[in-house]
């Protein structure tokens, strides 16, 4: 559909260029203290932005906006600055089973409950949040052949704090044909969650939240307002150029995370020889997790299209394995435009200490160090299907618009079904849809 | 024990070859283009990374993958 005038689009540069030097004001007043304020006449700043959509099928809705700024100076300094803005709200799964009957559950600020109906997958509906996170990287040469970079991370919510830097080192070597390098970071996260952190294991308090005692009943399952947990990431990476169409690349990386790694949101049914539930109990995770993952990517140009390939394997000490396939090839239409078909495939095991729920006579006779019946650690293959049309807009500048499904299919890890719960679905499927324009300038 | 193995076998393949391959500089016209970076599309990067991290148990792997967020 075509809605500009001749005449409008005759007055699109000045307004572009408007928009662009407003941007490039503001960006520079706003870090004042970074960036030296330049004259607008040099006019380097390059800036992309995104909108994301992202919708699952009766759960979470997101939002998500991205402004970055890139300001390369003499010498090849580069200054990027992002702005990240995401709001988020629907339903998430509360970690119960279905059962055949009306589940009622306490919302995990204590106040109020909500009702599963008999047969579906107990859902909390009250998720919502909106965030805010700031970026800034200065990557600059160090000497001919070294390149050096640092950076700041902020990102708030509404009940989540977190706090972060890192630092890059790259060598190049063999006139630039092979590079390594080097790469930690450290976050620090604190998590303010509504209704306090849970007791590990604490029954899920149900009843009446009117009552003149049910706010000291409640304040029983908790054990404090906030924790913490901290993030240090070590990234080694060796990238070759291989012939004139073709570059690889390979990672190492190594994350530890320590703290508070549980999921105060999430609970376990506790159901008997018949699955019925008896009681609810809060989650428990290991304080530390460290993760490690392999990362092969080519890029390969073939006479016009370019195929971006790419394999992660990550292993964990939580025994989670995972192989990762990622697929785009950019098939060029002409005068600037292309599309571009994208396809993943993700396959997860779980977790040791996953559980889709737990039976009432393990639970009472040796109660496990940990549980958790999070989909999101359990045995799980996904996969995503997307297209993305790009096209040469105003002098140049970038438009594209990329619509993608995502499917994600937990499975059963070897777990029975006892009783009722042999008919109800223990592992329902996730169905989303992204959709997202970026517009560069 | 497996997995330090397969690493070493991968850098050992990968590592091998470095002498004979590359390319002179006035060759790198093809890998001198836009989609031809590692990371042609940052954005579309950092929103998948954020879609992934907050629904699968795995993350990083391109770049750092820790922190960040409470979506997960």
């Amino acid at each position: 559909m075509q809605l500009i005038t001749d005449k409008q689009q005759g007055e699109i540069p000045e307004q572009k260029i408007n928009i662009k030097a407003a941007l490039t004001i503001a960006t520079t007043a706003l870090f004042a203290g970074i960036a030296q304020a330049d004259t607008l006449e040099e006019d380097n700043w390059e800036f992309d932005t995104a909108f994301l959509l992202y919708s699952e099928v009766d759960r979470v809705s997101a939002g998500e906006v991205i402004l970055n700024a890139k300001k390369t100076y003499a010498d090849e300094e580069v200054l990027n600055l992002k702005l990240t803005i995401d709001a988020l709200t629907g339903a998430s799964a509360n970690g119960a089973v279905a059962q055949p009957y009306v589940q009622t559950f306490t919302r995990p600020s204590g106040n109020g409950q909500y009702d599963i109906a008999a047969g579906d997958t107990p859902l909390d509906d009250t998720f919502h949040d909106t965030r805010v996170q700031l970026n800034a990287q200065w990557t600059q040469p160090i000497s001919s052949d070294y390149t050096g970079s640092a950076g700041i991370h902020i990102s708030k919510e509404y009940d989540y704090l977190s706090i972060g830097i890192n630092g890059n080192l790259a060598v190049d070597f063999l006139q630039k044909n092979t590079t390594f390098s080097i790469g930690a970071s450290y976050f620090q996260d604190t998590f303010t969650p509504e209704g306090g952190i849970p007791k590990p294991f604490a029954s899920m308090l149900i009843g009446d939240s009117s009552a003149p005692d049910w706010h000291e009943d409640f304040a029983k399952t908790r054990i404090g307002t906030e924790d913490d947990k901290t993030t240090t990431d070590v990234l080694l990476g060796f990238t070759q150029v291989i012939n004139r169409r073709m570059i690889m690349q390979f990672n190492y990386s190594y994350s530890m995370v320590d703290g508070y790694l549980t999921d105060p949101f999430k609970i376990l049914s506790i159901v008997n020889n018949e699955g019925l539930a008896q009681d609810y109990v809060y989650e428990n995770r290991p304080e530390q997790r460290i993760k490690q993952s392999a990362y092969l990517q080519s890029m390969y140009h073939f006479d016009t299209t370019v195929l971006d390939l790419s394999y992660r394997y990550m292993w964990d000490d939580w025994d989670i394995e995972s192989h990762t396939i990622d697929s785009r090839l950019r098939i060029p239409l002409g005068t600037g435009s292309y599309i571009q078909p994208h396809v993943r495939y993700y396959q997860q095991s779980a977790a040791n200490f996953y559980a889709p729920y737990l039976m009432q006579s393990d639970f009472e006779s040796h109660r496990p160090e940990f549980a958790s019946a999070d989909y999101r650690i359990g045995e799980m293959t996904a996969y995503t299907l997307g297209l993305k049309y790009g096209m040469k807009v105003n002098n140049g500048h970038d438009l594209s618009f990329r619509l993608e499904y995502y499917h994600q299919a937990p499975t059963d890890a070897g777990f029975e079904a006892p009783g009722v719960l042999a008919n109800e679905e223990l592992y329902p499927t996730i169905d989303a849809i992204i959709a997202q324009v970026t517009y560069s300038f | 024990m497996k997995k330090q193995i397969l690493l070493i076998i991968v850098m050992s393949i990968v590592c091998s070859g470095c002498t004979n391959l590359g390319v002179q500089p006035w060759e790198r016209d093809l890998l001198a283009k836009d989609e031809m970076s590692l990371s042609s599309s940052p954005l579309d990067s950092a929103l998948d990374d954020h879609i992934y991290f907050s629904k699968e148990a795995s993350s990083g792997g391109k770049g750092f993958g820790g922190g960040g967020c409470g979506c997960n």
